[in-house]
């Protein structure tokens, strides 16, 4: 998105597209990435639920992959997936690694 | 038709509140906003106090609002949404408008336990018909994690900071549920994002109900926590078990504690992991420990004769 002057806003600065928030990608704030494992996914929806950012894209009831453009890798997906007989479904590494 | 509270009947429906804010990573308050929505299956209006939610969310011309939401200063979001829900009774009354919408406020603990709380109190007593939300991560965290009424005893903050004059916060925190029920409103409860079902549970009687309802929600802040990203909801949920941020409702003046731990734990259960209370595992601060244990053993033991009292 293109920075705006004053003269572009809407008066009293109402934004009139709800959800456009959706055009700032905080992908790049993560230090940690998640990693779905997919066999260990028992489809709870945990991650779904819990996740602060939005970032965990289902479809149809079913889980998909992680939304890279905007997981901030907090990690809380990580810690409360439960996942199968003891094995977690989702794995933090190191970015850059 | 209300969505069932599955949540694979729940991932169908849009996000209201979406990802691009600017809340820290792992911060409790967006996942407390989405459950609400998630929850509600009404068009909406909100409005909301600065704080991290409304500063974070609504950055310049980025919104993460999917609703229509009013950017309020900080001591009067309840005053703002009372005023739309005046003007939505009117419209109603003069045929101008037949939908059924809901009004809701968010607040952080310092814009509704100390700033906004003549406005709170006054909706609430004039009866408009609407939801106030306090997230409270228990403290003033959008200006560096200043004490608020809500803050602990014994937290560190930046303007009660534990060091050899004070053992962080002197004081107890302000029992803003219990203020609230004694405005003798139809509706309050406290709830926790690790309780996701009981929560959209309580957000869903509120909605049902004609009048002000309150509800107050832990909402983890790992900055001002010191705490790691990842444990907003294992946090909340040891705050729930140890019956420190005990799940309740009153309904109608009739106390309900809607989740009872099976096993009561020790509130140092819920303090350890957090920098914010380092300090009072040194031995001369150990009497703040017995006496935050004092403390909520007192209010849960009152809570339960509350329940009793019907
Ligand atoms: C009257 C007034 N005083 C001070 C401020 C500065 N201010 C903005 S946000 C904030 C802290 C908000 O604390 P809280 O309500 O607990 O929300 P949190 O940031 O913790 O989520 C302060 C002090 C302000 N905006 N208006
Ligand atoms: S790491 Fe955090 S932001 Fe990323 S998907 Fe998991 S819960 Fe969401
Ligand atoms: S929390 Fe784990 S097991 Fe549950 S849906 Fe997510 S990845 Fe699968
Ligand atoms: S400072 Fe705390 S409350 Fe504010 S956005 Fe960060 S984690 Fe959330
Ligand atoms: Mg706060």
């Amino acid at each position: 998105m293109k920075q705006k002057g004053w003269k572009d806003l809407a008066p009293g600065s109402v934004i009139l597209e709800g959800g456009n928030a959706v055009n700032f990608k905080t992908g790049s704030w993560r230090a940690f990435r998640p990693v779905w494992i997919e066999e260990n996914c028992i489809q709870c929806l945990f991650c779904w639920i819990y996740c602060p950012d939005m970032a965990v894209k289902v479809k149809d009831s079913k889980r998909n992959e992680f939304d890279y453009d905007f997981c901030k890798g907090c990690g809380i997906c990580a810690l409360e997936c439960p996942g199968k007989k003891g094995k977690k479904a989702i794995e933090m590494i190191e970015e850059g690694k | 038709m209300a969505t069932g509270l599955k949540l694979k009947e729940l991932s169908k429906k849009e996000d209201l509140f979406t990802h691009g804010h600017r809340m820290c990573s792992g911060c409790g308050a967006p996942i407390v906003v989405k459950m609400i929505l998630l929850a509600t299956d009404y068009p909406v209006v909100a409005s909301n106090a600065t704080g991290c939610l409304e500063v974070s969310s609504c950055i310049a011309e980025y919104t993460a609002w999917k609703i229509p939401w009013i950017h309020t200063a900080f001591e009067n979001a309840a005053a703002t949404i009372s005023g739309v829900e005046t003007m939505y009774r009117s419209l109603k009354k003069r045929g101008k408008m037949d939908k059924d919408i809901k009004f809701i406020s968010f607040g952080g603990d310092g814009g509704t336990y100390d700033i906004g709380l003549q406005s709170l109190s006054g909706a609430m007593e004039r009866g408009h018909d609407m939801i106030y939300v306090c997230y409270d991560n228990g403290a003033y965290m959008n200006t560096g994690i200043q004490r608020s009424s809500a803050t602990p005893l014994g937290a560190d903050t930046t303007t009660c900071p534990a060091g050899i004059a004070i053992p962080g916060k002197i004081r107890p925190r302000k029992n803003l549920t219990k203020i609230m029920a004694a405005h003798n409103i139809p509706y309050v409860a406290q709830a926790s994002p690790s309780n996701w079902m009981d929560l959209m549970k309580k957000v869903r009687k509120a909605h049902e109900i004609t009048g002000p309802k309150f509800i107050n929600i832990l909402s983890p802040c790992n900055r001002g926590w010191r705490s790691k990203t990842n444990d907003a909801i294992s946090l909340s949920k040891i705050g729930v078990n140890t019956c420190y941020w005990p799940l309740y409702e009153i309904e109608n003046g009739v106390t309900k504690i809607t989740f009872k731990p099976k096993e009561k734990k020790p509130v140092v259960d819920f303090l350890k992991p957090q920098g914010r209370f380092k300090h009072l595992f040194a031995p001369e601060n150990e009497w703040l420990l017995t006496k935050m244990q004092e403390e909520v053993d007192t209010e849960w033991e009152k809570l339960l004769k509350e329940e009793q009292c019907v």
